[in-house]
């Protein structure tokens, strides 16, 4: 039986991967040989996973182009959405109740 | 294989593949009467489409006649109340001249709601069994025109779905089908990558200028085309969506730009640009999907491609709609709404490549006749709100 897939890192540059199932905190992604990334918090699928630390007011790169700024310090394995990243265009409507952080 | 579907010719050179009757409210007061004279025959091929504002429009004029004269559509009934903005007499012309049956009827003029209900029906009957003797022909695939759009987008969209409609345009373009994706307000960030696939430098500069328009348009709004399920879904700015939405369009070169009613006459991709041109002056241009999917169809798609991650259950009137399901777990709770289920990506047990082809072997089938499942669910949503455009620069279309 195939092992579903943990995650995706859509490019070599980028440095989030996107999560391919519901996944908990604890959980290890084998990046490449050696490198591996613990996540600290439950990620959902779809979501995305830091790769390594993003400083505040730095590039977000997924599919190796910006999709934003941090907006404080984000360290490796933590969980990346709109309560620590934002838009260089308009903001991103959500639900306000919605926990994130 | 040979890759041809069995269509149904129209006296302006294009091919249906559908044979529908459509019935069209001229005004929001029109619209119970066409909805109870066209109700009872939703499950025979008679769909309801039409414009609820009174006051004048000329979009809504063109968009309206676009796809009263569209190859999907076999005979066309108008109602209006009588008193309205929408010309009716013009849109009635034009579908005459079209060659399709056409009858336009006033609520006012006709005793009111029964009398006009009874009318109707009546006409319909009559015309249904007129358009069984339609013929149907041979086409090449390379005559269709495929529309592309995502709704319900969450973080599986652009790794899923997204891409494998990007294959399966690619195979279409090759055919020389054509492929139409839109919504410049959700390609934001992608204007520059779209510049360098732009047939001529000149395309391209309008292409970007495109983009700026909707990005403007949108800052005044204060709003980016962006739902809370997005967020939920995982999606976290404006510009990571658009970069997933724009995988849709796969790799071949962009051939012109178009607005809502310009049908492209010759194979390849478009982009087609939704927003309205000058000031803010109708508010949000595109309330929901489904308003994207009408301008469309009024481009002359014969069938979209809808990508969904969060689930959309949306169909279409006049023009059936491919669903592709981006994630698994969606797949799992509305397997009965989705024609494909591209979350088997995710699981390792399927390759893009393959899913695309999946959808492009559907488009051939849809083509040929199998209904769609959303078409089996009778789902003909319609909408339509005020715009107003410029007509596209000599630039736009190179070829």
């Amino acid at each position: 039986m195939l092992q579903h897939r943990k995650f995706l890192r859509l490019s070599d540059e980028d440095n989030v991967c996107v999560a391919c199932r519901n996944l908990v905190a604890g959980e290890n992604l084998n990046l490449t040989a050696g490198l591996n990334v613990k996540i600290t918090q439950d990620i959902p699928i779809g979501h995305k996973i830091a790769l390594k630390q993003i400083s505040e007011n730095t590039t977000v790169l997924k599919y190796g182009v910006p999709i934003g700024t941090a907006t404080r310090n984000i360290a490796p394995g933590e969980h990346v959405h709109v309560h620590n990243i934002r838009s260089d265009y308009h903001v991103a409507l959500h639900n306000k109740d919605q926990e994130w952080s | 294989m040979t890759l041809e579907f069995r269509g149904y010719p129209r006296s302006d050179g294009r091919t249906g593949i559908r044979n529908l009757v459509v019935v069209a409210y001229l005004v929001e007061c029109a619209h119970h009467v066409s909805r109870e004279i066209q109700y009872p025959f939703r499950e025979k091929g008679v769909h309801l489409i039409g414009f609820p504002g009174c006051y004048p429009n000329e979009y809504s004029h063109r968009i309206m006649e676009s796809i009263c004269t569209h190859p999907n559509v076999g005979a066309v009934l108008l109602v209006s109340l009588g008193c309205e903005g929408f010309d009716r007499f013009g849109l009635q012309t034009s579908v005459s001249q079209s060659g399709r049956p056409v009858e336009t009827l006033v609520i006012q003029e006709n005793a009111g709601t029964q009398n006009t209900v009874n009318l109707g029906r009546t006409w319909i009957e009559k015309t249904l069994s007129d358009l069984e003797d339609q013929p149907r022909k041979n086409t090449p695939i390379g005559e269709l025109i495929v529309g592309t759009i995502c709704g319900g987008s969450d973080g599986t969209s652009g790794i899923t779905a997204n891409p494998a409609v990007g294959h399966a345009f690619d195979r279409l373009i090759d055919q020389q089908a054509c492929c139409i994706f839109e919504e410049t307000g959700e390609l934001i960030g992608c204007e520059v990558h779209m510049q360098s696939r732009a047939l001529t430098p000149e395309l391209g500069v309008e292409i970007r200028a495109s983009v700026e328009k909707a990005a403007k348009y949108y800052t005044t709004l204060g709003y980016s085309s962006f739902a809370p399920g997005n967020a939920d879904g995982g999606l976290s700015t404006i510009e990571e969506k658009s970069l997933g939405a724009y995988s849709k369009s796969g790799t071949r070169s962009i051939s012109g730009l178009i607005k809502p009613g310009d049908v492209p006459n010759k194979g390849g991709l478009y982009l087609l640009d939704v927003v309205p041109d000058g000031d803010v002056r109708y508010g949000f241009p595109n309330i929901n999907d489904n308003a994207e999917i009408a301008e469309l169809i009024a481009c002359g798609c014969h069938l979209i491609l809808f990508t969904t991650g969060r689930g959309s259950v949306v169909g279409s009137a006049v023009s059936p709609v491919i669903k592709v399901c981006a994630n698994p777990e969606t797949y799992r709770n509305l397997s009965g709404d989705m024609d494909i289920d591209a979350g088997r990506v995710l699981a390792g047990d399927s390759e893009l490549d393959q899913i695309g082809d999946e959808i492009f072997h559907l488009v051939l089938q849809a083509a040929d006749g199998l209904q769609t499942v959303s078409e089996k669910l009778f789902h003909q949503e319609f909408i339509m709100t005020y715009k107003s455009f410029d007509p596209i620069g000599p630039s736009c279309l190179p070829n």
